[in-house]
């Protein structure tokens, strides 16, 4: 198996599903010859050329309006939104056509578009490269939202993306991109969308996040399996549907329940991981949900003190996590 | 920019031809299809207002005053074509093939509404303003990268064109000349606003010089100048050609729908000297002698025929299946949702 980054997962998902199927192609802003501001398209565009790698006008509901005729006529389109943070403009497309497709045609028409977005701070991004937009799209039935922690999970959940046949979000960490390698088998695979992954066995309290926050849980849980402290760790992977079942196990595990996210703390993912524990483990706590996450402030600030600030880090992790262990 | 852009006209108010050249063309068949769609699809509108009054569909949005934009577009394109309509472009829909049951279901709430007949590209009505402009240029973007000749009709209102989807949507298809006949119905208020308040440009036909595209502004009252300037328009996007913009000038007779009430806005007596586009095709009619009283009579008797069974269709379609509310939402049921779909069938077991 070869080592990859994270950021090569993604490339590398793309150029396969590109070469299995002719139906996929690449639309975004700077995707084609540039190969992407972080270069995720890197080399589509002399392999396939330019009429399944397109560099679109700088319009991002075009991109994903484009995307869903495309979708809807029968092709497989993955749109990048350069930055999570400029999908904005797209929302009225995502929300009211691809998410209600399917619904409001009765299952008569379907929309398999992925729409790719490098989300998330931590490398001076500033307020409007930094931003984490799950939340967002996060009830808005008809979506997935897929945000992947290891270079494994990303090929093989955005391999599964690109062949659902629903529209799926894939929001990709930027700093995760190259942070981050790992083994990748050579051989082609697909993971399950809609499924957590035990990222760690472990038994005195258990870590639910997603992203870049599940190797902050993993670093914090070596240096507390040190001090005898057993963490278990589940990565949520799709964070819409939530994996409930896998929630549950989790948390009825250990009895005592750390979630963390990088999004601001009110209305994020999490707030729904702890009302599902609440509903289906109260007599399984042996303490209060614990929740780890930004501060409800409008962006991930620049100056460097204010971003180490907001970021969550494996500090921050070890601390809420031998907090919770000790309570 | 309005001498820019004139009104083509074919036919005028009084239903006397004004461009000669168009003579051999209009013949009886043609004559005939336009008459037999615009009354067909009146007849269809006229009783849905009827069935909304007496609370056996929903809220409505009607089209008359619009029928020969509908129409004229509609017969300008090929079987294999695909439609982008707005909800208030059933017209347009059922002259190109939407069945007339399920018309009446969508309006009568019913998601079976929006199912086309197999082998039709029209696509389900789009209610948020614009967001269909680019689906259009998506989908005939990928009928051009597959090499056929097809070409996309995206339906448009005036009050669209201020949306930021359709600027998208007419940079998106002229970058990529993409084959897609851009159609707004220019109907002179988009609820309550007019169009003068909706836009400082004299038309909506000159917004096409942006972006470097063919753009027309007709007389969509006028149902051979729509016909053959969307004709036109479709050959060119066929043969290569990229995208057209058409203006069509009309008028909505009407409310916005049935919920609104136009005299709280429009000045009295606004629109009442505009010729009602099935009158004018009439007057073309009775002048060049393709009237037959006794045939209209006939086809309006049928088309009654027709509208009557379709409501009865309506109310004999079976009841929706309570299951439909969760089983559409993905292709595969996520757990959650099994278990609220669960749950509701036991609540209604009661």
């Amino acid at each position: 198996m070869a080592v990859i980054s994270y950021i090569q997962a993604v490339t590398s998902a793309l150029r396969e599903e590109m070469q299995r199927d002719e139906k996929v192609f690449v639309l975004g802003e700077d995707v084609g010859k540039k190969g992407g501001v972080f270069r995720a398209t890197d080399g589509l565009f002399n392999e396939f050329g330019d009429y399944r790698v397109l560099d679109t006008p700088l319009a991002e509901s075009a991109i994903a309006g484009v995307g869903i005729g495309a979708a809807m006529y029968g092709m497989r389109p993955v749109a990048e939104m350069q930055f999570a943070d400029f999908i904005m403009p797209a929302v009225n497309q995502i929300i009211s056509e691809a998410a209600k497709m399917r619904y409001r045609s009765n299952n008569d028409w379907n929309c398999p578009i992925t729409i790719r977005a490098p989300y998330g701070g931590g490398v001076h991004g500033a307020l409007y490269h930094s931003q984490s937009v799950e939340s967002v799209f996060a009830n808005q039935p008809g979506l997935k939202i897929v945000m992947p922690s290891t270079p494994y999970d990303v090929k093989g959940l955005l391999k599964a993306a690109i062949r659902d046949n629903d529209p799926v979000l894939f929001f990709e960490h930027k700093r995760a991109y190259r942070l981050l390698k790992g083994e990748v088998p050579d051989e082609d695979y697909v993971l399950p969308l809609g499924k957590a992954d035990v990222k760690r066995e472990g038994s005195d309290i258990t870590i639910i996040t997603y992203g870049l926050c599940v190797h902050f849980a993993l670093q914090a849980a070596e240096k507390l399996a040190e001090e005898g402290i057993s963490a278990h760790i589940l990565d949520l992977r799709t964070v819409y549907p939530l994996d409930k079942e896998a929630i549950i196990e989790a948390a009825k595990k250990t009895g005592k329940v750390l979630l963390i996210t990088e999004d601001n703390k009110e209305g994020s993912i999490i707030g729904e991981v702890a009302a599902i524990i609440a509903e289906n483990c109260l007599f399984d706590l042996d303490a209060p949900i614990q929740r780890l996450a930004g501060p409800d402030v409008p962006s991930m600030p620049y100056a460097p003190t204010m971003e180490k600030y907001f970021m969550i880090n494996p500090d921050k992790v070890e601390k809420a996590m031998r907090e919770l262990a000790e309570y | 920019m309005e001498a820019s852009f004139p009104m083509k006209q074919i036919m005028d108010e009084e239903g006397r031809l004004v461009d000669p050249s168009y003579q051999e063309q209009i013949d009886e068949k043609l004559v005939q299809q336009l008459h037999y769609h615009m009354l067909r699809i009146r007849t269809f509108d006229r009783k849905a207002i009827s069935l909304q009054r007496q609370g056996r569909i929903g809220t409505y949005p009607p089209f008359e005053g619009q029928e020969a934009c509908q129409v004229g577009s509609a017969l300008a394109l090929g079987e294999g074509d695909w439609v982008f309509p707005t909800y208030r472009d059933h017209g347009a829909t059922l002259t190109f093939g939407a069945d007339m049951v399920r018309m009446f279901l969508y309006w009568n709430g019913r998601q079976e509404g929006c199912v086309a007949p197999p082998g039709k590209h029209i696509f389900p009505a789009a209610v948020p303003i614009a967001t269909q402009i680019l689906h259009a240029v998506g989908a005939s973007w990928a009928e051009k990268r597959k090499g056929t000749d097809r070409v996309a009709i995206a339906y448009f209102g005036d009050g669209a064109t201020s949306e930021g989807d359709f600027h998208e949507g007419l940079n998106f298809a002229s970058v990529f000349q993409t084959p897609t006949i851009l159609f707004n119905q220019n109907n002179g208020y988009a609820i309550s606003v007019p169009i003068e308040r909706q836009m400082n440009s004299k038309t909506i036909a000159q917004k096409s010089v942006a972006y470097g595209m063919p753009g027309i502004r007709i007389d969509g009252n006028d149902c051979f100048a729509v016909y053959f300037e969307t004709k036109r328009a479709v050959e060119a996007a066929r043969e290569g050609n990229g995208p057209t913009l058409i203006e069509a000038v009309t008028w909505r007779t009407g409310a916005h729908t049935t919920a609104d009430d136009p005299t709280k806005y429009r000045p009295s007596g606004k629109g009442k000297d505009i010729v009602d586009p099935l009158v004018r095709l009439e007057r073309f009619m009775k002048n060049d002698g393709y009237w037959d009283e006794q045939a209209v009579k006939t086809l309006q008797d049928k088309l009654n025929d027709e509208v009557e069974t379709a409501v009865k269709g309506m109310a004999e379609f079976p009841a929706p299946n309570p299951e439909d509310l969760f089983d559409h939402v993905f292709a595969v049921l996520p757990p959650q949702l099994q278990e609220q779909k669960e749950f509701y069938l036991e609540f209604l077991k009661g």
